[in-house]
């Protein structure tokens, strides 16, 4: 690992951000937008949006930096610069990490952004602090990058990450707690939801909310969060392969 | 100084379950320019991939610049332009190359020097995307010269140039090798075979012809790579 090409890819990827407003805007705004419209169907029942808002603030903002990031660097093999990269003095992890804080700056934006309008604009009712709400939510976020990278590491084409979306993340959606508590599961789902690594993302949310903050509780499931953002990206860097046929 | 900057040895290269060269062997001399030539399909962009040390299945012996090809210490030492021009449309040819030029770790004002050498300093600050194919694949050639490799490998690096310019970029490569460096250029065009030092001509995975390109035509009698390439071809027929 070389930090001088993780910063280059890093910077590299925010320049190619910069360039692309929609793929911009729809990090930023459209996990705002995705709350908000829940807000407005729970309208009738303001208790159930204090219960699912929290989840969500996590759920949202991994799923799409799941999407963007999953293509990434099957992108890069199409095009032939990853085969550049690597006849250059370039770790698989370097090219990873780079990707993986490129994002991390965006997921720190998006949860701003998200965590705000929750609850000031939305008035959703958390007992914890606001910036302990925000940090998981930024965790949350480049846990959806890191997971989206290995699914890219993962796939042989473009074709096949997008594929990665249902299989990996819609799983872990219904059995993260969002729709039914997971200490509700059967047996067998609760054990698998266990493993999941957004049931502890959402369980971090949701202890902040419920007041728990870091040193109760949330401390514990946002270091699991941590936890699994460097196994994905160790593991996604273990799974691509310099050598192709 | 050493002799050899590249040295091939009974190279076979499993595809799926269809083996694409069927035990290719060849030397390249430091210090000169190589055309590899041959229809597409053959195994040129295989070969090549294999000797940047990218390409899976390889068996036999690949030395690159006296190690083992895809060697990590050989990272940096490569230049290596892929068919498809190999850099990000959505950057300018300058912050392309500066991309490059951070992850190699050499100085940035190695840059100017590449973008001067591939004449693109017009277009310096234009998105890649926006550039025209000719002028794509000279920014992906600039970021391969960035360093000052010691081997280069380009494949088709001139498809699509104007006479003019490709007469610039032989010219260029003839003078990279004046300054000591390797140069194994690909290509389906058999008028560019006289521009280069030597020709290796390949067919259906195999070597047909290792030579100077003079060798090449009087041993055949000919004034034309093209009859070279289809008297080897009926020779090798007839010999089976």
């Amino acid at each position: 690992m070389t930090p001088r090409v993780t910063f280059a890819v890093a910077a590299r990827v925010l320049a190619q951000l910069r360039r692309d407003h929609r793929t911009v805007a729809m990090l930023i705004v459209l996990p705002a937008l995705l709350v908000s419209l829940m807000w407005w169907m729970f309208t009738g029942n303001p208790a159930t949006f204090d219960r699912v808002g929290g989840p969500l603030l996590a759920v949202f903002p991994s799923i799409i930096m799941f999407v963007v990031t999953s293509v990434a660097t099957l992108r890069e093999r199409s095009t032939g610069t990853l085969s550049r990269l690597f006849t250059m003095p370039m770790g698989k992890l370097d090219f990873l990490l780079g990707y993986a804080l490129a994002f991390a700056l965006i997921a720190v934006v998006q949860a701003l952004v998200v965590v705000s309008i929750a609850l000031y604009a939305l008035d959703l009712d958390i007992r914890g602090a606001a910036w302990q709400l925000g940090v998981v939510a930024v965790l949350d976020g480049v846990l959806g990058t890191a997971l989206g990278l290995f699914a890219s590491a993962f796939a042989a084409t473009e074709f096949q990450a997008v594929q990665m979306m249902p299989a990996v993340m819609i799983p872990q959606i219904l059995l993260c707690g969002l729709l039914v508590p997971r200490d509700q599961l059967p047996g067998v789902l609760h054990a698998v939801s266990d493993v999941l690594p957004l049931s502890y993302a959402v369980d971090a949310v949701s202890s902040v909310a419920q007041g728990n903050g870091f040193t109760s509780g949330a401390g514990v499931d946002a270091l699991v969060v941590i936890a699994f953002i460097l196994a994905a990206l160790g593991l996604g860097a273990a799974t691509l392969r310099r050598r192709t046929a | 100084m050493m002799k050899n900057a590249v040295s091939c040895r009974e190279v076979v290269v499993v595809r799926g379950d269809r083996e694409v060269l069927h035990g290719v062997g060849f030397d390249l001399r430091a210090g000169t320019v190589t055309g590899l030539l041959g229809p597409s399909g053959c195994g040129k962009t295989t070969l090549i991939r294999a000797i940047v040390g990218l390409q899976a299945k390889v068996t036999g012996d690949v030395a690159v610049l006296g190690l083992p090809a895809g060697a990590p210490k050989l990272r940096g030492r490569i230049g290596y332009v892929t068919q498809e021009p190999s850099v990000y449309g959505d950057l300018s040819v300058s912050e392309n190359l500066r991309f490059f030029a951070a992850v190699l770790g050499v100085p940035a004002d190695d840059v100017d020097r590449v973008i001067d050498a591939v004449e693109l300093r017009s277009h310096a600050d234009v998105r890649v995307d926006r550039l025209s194919g000719g002028q794509r694949s000279r920014a992906s050639l600039a970021a391969a010269l960035l360093g000052d490799p010691e081997l280069l490998v380009l494949d088709e690096p001139t498809v699509g140039l104007d006479p003019v310019l490709r007469r610039d970029l032989w010219n260029l490569f003839h003078s990279l090798a004046d300054a000591g460096a390797t140069l194994l250029v690909s290509s389906h065009v058999m008028d560019e075979a006289s521009r280069c030092d030597r020709l290796l001509l390949m067919r259906d995975g195999d070597l047909l012809a290792d030579d100077t390109p003079q060798a090449l035509l009087d041993s055949v009698g000919t004034d034309d790579i093209e009859q070279v390439f289809l008297t080897l071809i009926d020779r090798k027929a007839g010999a089976r």
